[in-house]
């Protein structure tokens, strides 16, 4: 298995902020991965059905609308629905603290806020995926 | 302003100092970096002298206050006449909860409304779609009728405060709204004061709350124009917004140069409907940013102002002052805040403040120092607001007009910044427009570049982010955050429905049946609009017989 890591950067939900989804997009290309970037107001729908499309080893969704607790656990719902348990699935954005532990038990791998390296997440991404 | 032999006398008297002095004390001890740059990676020179100025000329450049080219403020006598206006964006969760926020600001001393919507309102949803499912409330007020909107206004006289909405694709059902509201508590719509957001462009560019293609938009925007200057004239039409190109990762060249540019297309598309120039012009309002380089941030205020003014001039061959003068409100800068030690905000929004009011700002919204963790709680909003407070009654830097003119640093970067806008106004003008580069992607792709080096230099440590990547603690969890009640999205639905039970919903369906052919031809809108509100239809379904005839704007996605 050495093709490059393929990602699928999305921005589910109506929030339009995408300067952290864009950068982080560009922080992975460089890294040597493969990125999806979808656009905005994805629907959890729309972004399990391109992560199928597109082979993905990974989904990093970005929300800082606060929609998180209802988008990001809708996602893995899906996931589980199409049996798929092979993609990492990892969030970001204006996630407040109390918020993190309830979406990790949904299943999110892991929860990146504000001030967080793109380095940081570029090697988990590298440590985590599901091969 | 100079004279030339004793410039020639400076230059030479510098030469000497550089080479002697200067020169000795670097090979001594060398300065602490190779380059010295502003916040958006300008070039930033050791010594600023009046070489640097050398052709500046008081009278062309920089003039007197309320007097062309306004580089030294729009008001003849600025803040010793009266302070700008503080203006704390609020809204959250139901009608009734932001009512409440309102009254609590206006009992602080806030001395105008500012609403912050929720996402499904922006884009023209109601509360009850399944896309709005999680949205509801969160950023802002949920409004999905003139029912909310009357009870987000309750106990509030329209026509003593003003009143400014973030409101964009549906801006002129929003209005429709508010006049609707005033007229309901006896106030009469020429009385009326505010701003709505109305750009659409900059959402197109950076901020996403799109709904409709570009054409069309357009078109509700100077309808909106028309209308205002008959019925509401004390309107500000437009709020043409460089906040969330520089919030997306704009240089403050770039801010100042792609706001112009949306706001010479909106001038240009205004004028090609027929209007005159200085029916609409005086109403223009624009929105800007203020990031930390304190100086940087006031010579772009400067530069801005004086660019808009010459184009208003030059370009489009404006009379009126009032079409000439760009007023602005600014909010301090979100993304400088940080999550790590969130106490420190306060002291970069107080220089951000500074940097707002040594600008000439009209109006200023402080950011809370919550705000990169959570929405803003009451008391990070007292904190904040107190933060203009203090300024404004204890700095003293409002007891003179504009008072960093002639810093040769500040008259340099002032003129650099025009300088360099203007550049890439000409550039986006060979591109055939705002609208055509927005399409082309060039615009977003420049903000992107540099949102992108940003990232890069804050990760390789040459630029420092306290408490961020230098002086970091280990920190407890935050605590006192505010949290939307997640019932908020049940409520609404609930109304919704009572509503839809208990109004005329045959005048409904026919008041939209007439905006929808009117949508279809060429009429002004705004009537229909204001009829379909009045009648209680929906914002969503306003917005979906809009939908129907005028489709949606779809994305171009550039990376």
């Amino acid at each position: 298995m050495d093709r490059p890591i393929r990602v699928l950067v999305g921005k589910p939900g109506l929030d339009g902020h995408d300067r952290g989804a864009k950068v982080i997009a560009r922080a992975l290309r460089d890294a040597g991965m493969e990125v999806i970037y979808t656009g905005l107001r994805q629907t959890p729908e729309q972004i399990v059905e391109a992560a199928i499309q597109e082979d993905v080893d990974c989904i990093a969704m970005s929300i800082l609308s606060g929609a998180h607790n209802h988008l990001f656990p809708r996602v893995m719902e899906l996931l589980k629905e199409e049996k798929i348990d092979d993609i990492l699935v990892i969030g970001g954005g204006v996630v407040p603290d109390d918020d993190i532990q309830p979406l990790k038990d949904a299943g999110i791998a892991e929860i990146f806020t504000p001030g967080t390296p793109t380095t940081t997440f570029i090697n988990y991404i590298k440590e985590n995926i599901i091969r | 302003m100079f004279d030339k032999g004793k410039l020639n006398q400076l230059q030479s008297q510098k030469d000497t100092w550089e080479e002697g002095k200067l020169k000795k004390v670097l090979e001594k001890r060398p300065e602490r970096k190779k380059e010295f740059t502003t916040g958006s990676n300008k070039e930033v020179g050791r010594l600023y002298t009046p070489l640097d100025v050398a052709d500046l000329d008081y009278e062309r450049d920089l003039g007197f206050p309320g007097e062309y080219p306004y580089t030294r403020g729009v008001q003849p006598t600025m803040y010793r006449g009266r302070l700008w206006t503080m203006r704390q964006y609020a809204g959250f969760s139901t009608a009734e909860e932001s009512n409440e926020r309102y009254k609590y600001l206006l009992e602080q001393g806030t001395t105008g409304l500012s609403v912050a919507f929720d996402l499904p309102t922006q884009i023209g949803y109601d509360s009850d779609y399944p896309i709005s499912e999680g949205e509801v409330g969160k950023v802002g007020v949920a409004i999905d009728s003139l029912e909310d909107m009357e009870i987000l206004f309750k106990d509030i006289p329209l026509d003593k405060v003003s009143t400014s909405m973030t409101i964009n694709a549906p801006a002129a059902v929003l209005l429709a709204m508010y006049i609707a509201v005033a007229e309901k508590q006896g106030v009469s719509a020429d009385k009326l004061k505010g701003t709505i957001q109305n750009d659409i462009l900059k959402e197109y560019i950076a901020r996403g709350t799109y709904i409709f293609p570009v054409q069309p938009s357009m078109r509700l925007i100077t309808n909106i124009f028309e209308y205002c200057h008959k019925e509401v004239p004390k309107w500000n039409t437009i709020s043409i917004s460089g906040y969330h190109i520089r919030e997306a990762g704009s240089t403050a060249a770039q801010e100042i140069a792609f706001t112009l540019a949306d706001g010479i297309a909106y001038v240009q598309a205004a004028i090609d409907a027929g209007l005159d120039v200085d029916d609409f012009a005086p109403r223009l309002s624009f929105f800007f940013n203020s990031h930390n380089d304190l100086l940087e941030e006031v010579a772009k205020f400067r530069a801005a102002r004086r660019l808009w003014a010459r184009i208003m001039k030059e370009r489009f061959g404006a009379k009126k002052e009032k079409s000439l003068m760009l007023r602005f409100h600014t909010q301090t800068g979100g993304s400088t805040l940080t999550a790590q030690q969130p106490e420190n905000n306060v002291v970069r929004v107080a220089i951000q403040t500074l940097a707002a009011v040594l600008g000439g700002t009209q109006s200023l919204h402080t950011n809370s120092r919550d705000e990169a963790l959570a929405l803003p709680s009451e008391d990070s909003v007292r904190i904040a607001l107190r933060t203009q407070q203090i300024v404004a009654y204890e700095s003293g830097v409002t007891e003179t007009i504009d008072p960093l003119a002639g810093s040769y640093y500040v008259e340099s970067l002032t003129n650099k910044l025009e300088e360099d806008a203007l550049e890439y106004i000409n550039k986006i003008d060979s591109l055939g427009g705002a609208p055509k580069a927005i399409e082309k992607g060039y615009i977003q792709k420049e903000i992107q570049d540099s949102a992108y080096t940003y990232q890069k230099q804050i990760e390789n440590e040459e630029r420092i982010v306290v408490g961020m990547n230098k002086f970091m603690i280990e920190e407890p969890k935050p605590t006192g955050l505010l949290k939307v009640d997640p019932a908020v999205g049940k409520l609404q639905k609930e109304k919704l429905a009572k509503l839809k039970e208990t109004r005329d919903n045959q005048l409904v369906n026919k008041n939209l049946e007439e905006l929808s052919k009117a949508a279809e031809g060429e009429a002004n809108l705004m009537p229909y609009i204001k009829e379909a509100v009045k009648a209680y239809a929906t914002l969503g379904e306003i917005c979906d017989v809009l939908r129907e005839v005028f489709g949606e704007y779809q994305q171009n996605i550039i990376l």
